[in-house]
């Protein structure tokens, strides 16, 4: 069932009325347990609970749970005020700071939101954490994050580190090495802050209701190789890998979070319906196209409207696997909880090298019969970023589907240029269109980098 | 008679022709002096070369490709947002500037490197690549443990390149052969910040470059024969101001820019140029089991930088501090690449240590190949002049 919420409309449409949201079910529970999870922050001092924070890619949320923490997510955080439309100016406080404009701004928006006084996306009051848990997973830039915190602010830090899977393969050290880390100092912290006693059979748990999750959310992802497509990928998988990559994998809310969305997904199917967008169902499905790389969020309905006025749908997106990769998968196991927690950090798809994300684009395309692929090349992310021109180019080559290349920036608004991506996705779609028809790539180079922000 | 060029001279000339050289010649030519001689590359900022010495191979070090370097391929598998070092190695290697190298190690050190050890592996198929991960933990029985497993499976892998197994004894060699080096490195470093007119950056700097292709123990030669020869060429002494150059250790800046920074009365008496032949901060022990001993000196006696964690914030900026310190430095120059993550966001926690104990510092990007030193000098300049007035005060 569709329901409407008042939206801001898009800030390319600004002469149009404002059209009522549409969203259905499961994108209105997800947003009522996001805000939850910003409510208990908000009330953590008074009830008396500790604040914990954790990026997102190889978060441990079923382990916080174990010690009562209310958990902020920083990257959360920042998108979320990106998509408010309240980061350029966090990032710009935060470069008058001092830091670099060169640099991530997930980072600056969290420093700025910090510097103005600690208030959330929602307008709560975000409690300065308590535990800084540094499991940073696929990005150097978190270690750095966290550091800065710390500076800033004297939040204790614990760290995991995360070996990266260099040789495309998870040896047993990297494991061994993760689980002693678990076992010797980031559980014997988390008591310690907590003051709770670490209990294995909660973890246990926990991850039993994280695998009812995990099972609902792949058949929820792979529904999209029905044709049409019941689903975005891209644009929608943002609202379903919410809850998941944050801070309810492990929660009854999750769970029934989950067999709600996978039940409307499967009903929309049998009613051969395509994606919900926020203009309501999209029309026919033209395109089928797998995205790699994180969202723009300061445009982030202009961006997706620019697809589905298209009838382009994202079937699969390399950016709904930063937080696991369970459509390959992986399941929680609470039977080996701690090899099970490593395994899950160890697999998280910035923890793979180039070699094995070019598999994984090129088994999308051919698994989802996708049209090609769209590079979405974010300026402030170079664990994405660096090496897809390559990436581009393999897939291309192995393939044989077109491919292109956009850039936008996550959460600055400064470096979306909404005429430059629209061109270039329309030009995109011709080249597809042609492929199609002469059965051959068209002869423009899709791999030319368009400007940023003009 | 031409009069007869000082020995110092003819030193550094050697160094600048290796630095200038793009196609490793040298290399080529210790790979040519004997069959099957192999050589491994290494990137920024620190690899255990010990191990590949005692493999009998040569560790090269790239650096990328510098300003004299014309990057055409490189640019086009890299978006304008990264930075310079990938695209020239990359260019390096297309260009075949890089065949003499049997293969690359890819040390952690940020997303960007990260990555090119991926494209390394696609791109460059039939070389040995290895991505060389180093610990965030300390502990000797976590961290240590962990990098001695990756320490041994580099030891592996370069045992069946050549086609034998590593010794502990030719791993003990090496360190003993290494600690010479590194003990001559810090004599150099000394010497420098004793006396920055002698030993003036742009020299050390190339002595450092030379280590990059020489053979460790003729780099170790090369070094103590300059000490030897610099101190036989008195240099005028200026009232410079003495600085310590942070955020470099990774995309190198030109020559011409550390010679803007010391023409313009800065004397740079500590730096963070080519850590890996400073790392270890003393001796490795050469006559236990080395891989551990490898570790222990990383995990309790290494330096410091961006890439490394640090456990607590009351460790942040006390490695720099003990360098502007022990050299007596004035004041803090960060000189840091364009889009260098790591260096940037380092940089506002070490400013604001420096400002809590009243050192002042000044801050610029470059790229390897910025052309325009103009700025560079004119900032520095005046960042030397206020240095002065203040001690002056």
């Amino acid at each position: 069932m569709n329901i409407p919420i008042a939206m801001p409309k898009p800030t390319g449409t600004a002469k149009r009325p404002a059209a009522p949201v549409q969203k259905d079910d499961a994108m209105n529970l997800q947003k009522e347990l996001i805000n939850r999870n910003y409510m208990e922050l908000a009330t953590a001092r008074a009830n008396n609970r500790k604040v914990s924070a954790t990026f997102v890619p190889g978060n441990l949320n079923e382990l916080l749970m174990c010690f009562d923490f209310a958990r902020s997510l920083p990257e959360t955080n920042a998108l979320q005020n990106g998509m408010r439309k309240k980061s350029g100016k966090m990032i710009m406080d935060a470069e008058r700071d001092g830091q670099s404009e060169d640099v991530c701004t997930y980072v600056k928006a969290d420093l700025g939101m910090m510097m103005g006084g600690e208030i959330g996306p929602t307008g709560d009051p975000l409690p300065r954490p308590d535990i800084l848990l540094l499991s940073y997973t696929g990005c150097f830039t978190f270690m750095k994050w966290f550091e800065l915190i710390r500076h800033k602010y004297g939040c204790e830090t614990v760290m995991l580190h995360v070996p990266y899977q260099g040789e495309g393969k998870i040896a047993p050290n990297m494991r061994n090495y993760v689980v002693k880390q678990l076992k010797e100092t980031v559980i014997p912290t988390l008591e310690r802050v907590s003051g709770i006693k670490f209990d294995i059979d909660r973890l246990r748990q926990y991850m039993r209701e994280s695998v009812k999750a995990e099972e609902d959310l792949v058949a929820v992802l792979q529904s999209a190789k029905h044709r049409p497509s019941p689903i975005d990928g891209y644009f929608g998988a943002v609202y379903y890998i919410g809850p998941i990559f944050t801070a309810f994998r492990g929660t009854p809310e999750a769970t029934e979070f989950y067999r709600v969305l996978r039940g409307e997904i499967e009903e929309r199917i049998r009613l051969g319906k395509g994606p919900v967008t926020p203009d309501g169902d999209m029309g026919e499905e033209k395109y089928r196209l797998i995205v790699e790389g994180p969202p723009n969020w300061t445009s982030f309905r202009d961006f997706w409207k620019m697809f589905y006025d298209e009838g382009a749908v994202v079937v699969s997106s390399t950016y709904a696997k930063v937080g696991g990769l369970y459509d390959f998968g992986f399941r929680h196991d609470p039977e080996h909880p701690l090899e099970s927690l490593a395994d899950y950090c160890l697999g998280c798809y910035t923890n793979l090298n180039l070699p094995s994300r070019i598999n994984m684009i090129c088994k999308y395309i051919d698994e989802y019969q996708a049209d090609g692929l769209l590079i979405n090349s974010i300026k402030s992310c170079n664990s994405f970023s660096a090496g897809q021109l390559l990436i581009l180019r393999e897939v291309e080559k192995r393939t044989g589907k077109p491919a292109a290349f956009i850039e936008t920036d996550l959460v600055d608004p400064r470096y979306f240029s909404a005429a430059n991506v629209k061109n270039r996705l329309e030009s995109y779609f011709q080249m597809i269109k042609q492929k199609r028809t002469s059965g051959t790539a068209a002869s423009a180079p899709a791999f030319i980098p368009i400007a940023a922000a003009s | 008679m031409a009069a007869t060029k000082p020995h110092v001279i003819e030193i550094i000339e050697r160094c600048e022709a290796l630095f200038e050289d793009l196609h490793f010649n040298a290399v080529q030519q210790w790979k040519a002096a004997a069959p099957g001689r192999k050589a491994i590359g290494y990137m920024p900022v620190y690899v255990p070369r010990e191990l590949i010495h005692a493999a009998g191979m040569l560790p090269v070090g790239i650096l990328g490709g510098g300003d004299a370097l014309e990057v055409i391929q490189g640019d086009a598998y890299y978006q304008s947002y990264i930075c310079r070092i990938p695209r020239s190695t990359i260019e390096l290697g297309l260009t075949g500037r890089l065949d003499c190298l049997d293969g690359m190690l890819f040390p952690s050190i940020c997303d960007v490197i990260r990555n090119l050890s991926g494209m390394w592996q696609i791109l460059f198929k039939d070389k040995y690549v290895r991505y060389v991960d180093v610990p965030q933990n300390y502990q000797d029985e976590i961290g240590g443990r962990f990098y001695i497993e990756e320490m041994q499976q580099i030891r592996d892998d370069l045992a069946k390149l050549r086609g034998a197994p590593i010794t502990d004894a030719e791993l003990n060699a090496s360190i003993d052969i290494y600690n010479d080096n590194r003990r001559a490195i810090r004599d150099l470093y000394t010497y420098r910040a004793s006396k920055p007119w002698q030993a003036p950056t742009s020299e050390v700097y190339l002595l450092l470059r030379a280590g990059m292709v020489l053979p460790v123990e003729a780099h170790t030669t090369l070094v103590r024969e300059y000490l030897t020869a610099v101190e036989q060429l008195p240099r005028p002494k200026r009232d410079n101001a003495r600085v310590v150059i942070n955020g470099s250790f990774c995309e190198q800046p030109p020559l011409a820019l550390i010679k803007s920074i010391e023409m313009s009365g800065c004397y740079i008496v500590d730096d963070d140029f080519m850590l890996v032949t400073r790392w270890l901060l003393d001796d490795v022990p050469a006559d236990r089991d080395p891989l551990d001993e490898l570790s222990k000196a990383f995990l309790h006696r290494s330096a410091t930088t961006a890439a490394k964690y640090e456990n607590t914030r009351e460790e942040k900026g006390v490695f720099l501090m003990k360098q502007v310190k022990t050299r007596g430095a004035e004041g803090v120059i960060f000189a840091a690449p364009s889009f260098c993550d790591p260096a940037l966001l380092e940089r506002p926690m070490l400013q604001d240590v420096l400002a809590k104990h009243k050192i002042p510092y000044t801050a610029f990007k470059y790229a390897e190949n910025t052309g325009q030193m103009a700025p560079i000098r004119e900032q520095a300049g005046t960042f030397a002049d206020s240095i002065k007035l203040w001690s002056a005060a």
